[in-house]
């Protein structure tokens, strides 16, 4: 932990060398996230329900998943750019270091410019509070919370995988992307939208259900079961296999050298 | 104590020929070759040895080095440093050992030297005595004095690997390599950077391991040569012995003797 904090200070300093190219860059991220924001705007003022939701109802999700999203990517953003890594041989360093990798590799980048996207999600959050019809009590709070640590950890848990496939491939895949900016893109309305195919997908191949929709239904009062609120904890085992994973990848790594 | 013995190591290569159609081809059928890139390598080398390792490109050398320094496992062989197996206790064995990739920097682009000591101090845990007499001295050795207060990304090239030799000795390692160090230096950085890796090997007893393709390094450097080709060792001998070998093909350069001698090997 002392580490980390030593790595993340190093990660303050050097962003800090480019004060101008740093707010440039946090200003960007969060115009990137605000378009798609808009986009949700004019849908709803054409609209004045999809399939039942509110304008409230798809901010509340958006905000959720761009919050999970942005926080996985402030932190575990070497996983997601780790194709580049093993490319230039920056992992046969870490490799060197009598540290555990996943450490190093947790360390190697931190995206403070995602902050960008952290306060449009706040901001939306805010509005939702302000505006929407749920009675906020200690019940609906613990179930936000929930749903964006569970989310942050699926999200992560996604860049963890991505990374261990590039052990076998070496070159980076962007197919993966459908499933981490893609889930970001299509979180901004409840998931039973796209209907029960989809919905299926998002529970039981990747559970993003578990850290949105359910919790959602629940924060809504659309449905009153107590355990629809700790869902977001099932998402976060999503882990263990995507470390799994990255385990094997290392010893195929050390055994072929790719 | 350094102690390979029959270790090998293959490598998957895929090729295909050129064009479009090849590429399409390539996606269902899968050519692949192996390339031994290690093929039954021994040596043994003691502790305060300082040994050069040459031979040309795609011989071997880095394969052997990712070997020694726990980031490969080979296929076969046994393979023990100082009472250790490299690739199996890696955390535990890699605090003993500094490594030196001439081609690629270790060292943080945007911020000041001395911030990336600092980080090494804390991810080998050196102690706050230790690092001090340790940061002194290397600054003193490699007139460091100026240097370490500007981020790397403004020093020369010669400047930088003075500060990447500098930041793999910082948790004084027994064990050292050094991979192509002198690449694209300038004659002074290069004497420099010479003097002070023989002088930690006198005064620390530290075993250096140095691959490379100046010659000069390995003549100024090294009394023991390791020469290696088609990820055989071929000759094992030291310098003199070797451009003995060679004097009756070639009385040139030095540079030509190798070339000569590579020639002979046909490697």
């Amino acid at each position: 932990m002392r580490l980390y904090w030593k790595y993340f200070a190093m990660h303050l300093k050097s962003a800090m060398q480019f004060k101008a190219s740093f707010f440039m860059m946090l200003v960007g991220q969060f115009l990137v996230s605000f378009s798609v924001f808009l986009g949700i705007h004019f849908m709803y003022l054409r609209f004045p329900t999809v399939k039942g939701y509110s304008y409230q109802d798809s901010l509340l999700c958006f905000a959720v998943i761009l919050l999970s999203f942005s926080i996985a990517e402030i932190f575990v953003r070497g996983f997601d750019a780790f194709a580049g890594m093993l490319a230039n041989g920056e992992f046969d360093r870490i490799l060197v270091r009598p540290r555990n990798e996943i450490l190093q590799v947790l360390c190697s980048k931190i995206a403070f410019t995602r902050i960008g996207r952290v306060v449009q999600a706040i901001a939306m959050f805010l509005y939702v509070v302000a505006t929407s019809e749920i009675s906020w009590g200690v019940k609906q709070i613990l179930t936000v919370i929930f749903m964006v640590i569970g989310g942050s950890g699926l999200f992560a848990a996604m860049f963890i995988l991505y990374a261990a496939l590039c052990f076998f491939t070496t070159e980076s895949l962007e197919f993966m992307n459908i499933f981490t900016d893609g889930a970001r893109e299509y979180g901004k309305y409840p998931i039973d939208i796209y209907g029960k195919k989809v919905l299926w997908i998002c529970t039981f191949l990747v559970p993003y259900t578990l850290v949105q929709y359910y919790p959602f239904l629940y924060l809504t009062g659309r449905r009153n079961e107590w355990w629809l609120m700790f869902l977001p904890f099932l998402a976060l085992l999503f882990l263990v296999p995507a470390f799994a994973f990255w385990k094997y990848g290392v010893r195929h790594f050390k055994s072929t050298g790719s | 104590m350094i102690e390979v013995e029959h270790v090998s190591k293959t490598y998957k290569v895929a090729r295909r020929d050129a064009g479009f159609v090849n590429a399409l081809r390539a996606l269902w059928h899968r050519r692949v070759e192996e390339i031994r890139a290690l093929d039954d390598i021994s040596f043994t080398i003691s502790d305060g040895e300082m040994v050069g390792y040459i031979g040309p490109n795609g011989a071997g050398k880095s394969s052997t080095i990712k070997v020694l320094s726990g980031v490969l496992t080979p296929d076969a062989g046994k393979c023990v440093v100082n009472g250790k197996v490299p690739w199996k206790e890696r955390v535990e064995y890699v605090r003993h050992i500094g490594v030196v990739f001439g081609q690629r920097s270790g060292l943080w682009w945007d911020v000041p030297i001395i911030d990336s000591f600092e980080l090494l101090k804390e991810i080998y845990k050196i102690p706050d005595t230790t690092y001090k007499d340790s940061l002194d001295e290397l600054v003193t050795l490699l007139d460091l004095g100026k240097i370490v207060k500007t981020p790397a990304r403004q020093l020369s090239l010669g400047q930088r690997m003075r500060c990447e030799i500098a930041a793999a000795l910082l948790h004084r390692p027994e064990l050292l390599f050094l991979d192509e160090p002198t690449i694209g230096l300038d004659a002074v950085s290069k004497l420099a950077v010479r003097d002070f890796v023989r002088r930690i090997n006198v005064e620390h007893k530290t075993t250096v391991i140095l691959t490379t393709h100046d010659m000069q390094d390995i003549e100024a450097l090294t009394k023991r040569i390791l020469l290696i080709g088609h990820g055989k060792i071929l000759r094992d001998c030291s310098f003199e012995e070797l451009k003995a070998e060679a004097e009756g093909v070639s009385g040139g350069s030095i540079d030509e003797i190798v070339a000569a001698l590579y020639a002979k090997y046909h490697i």
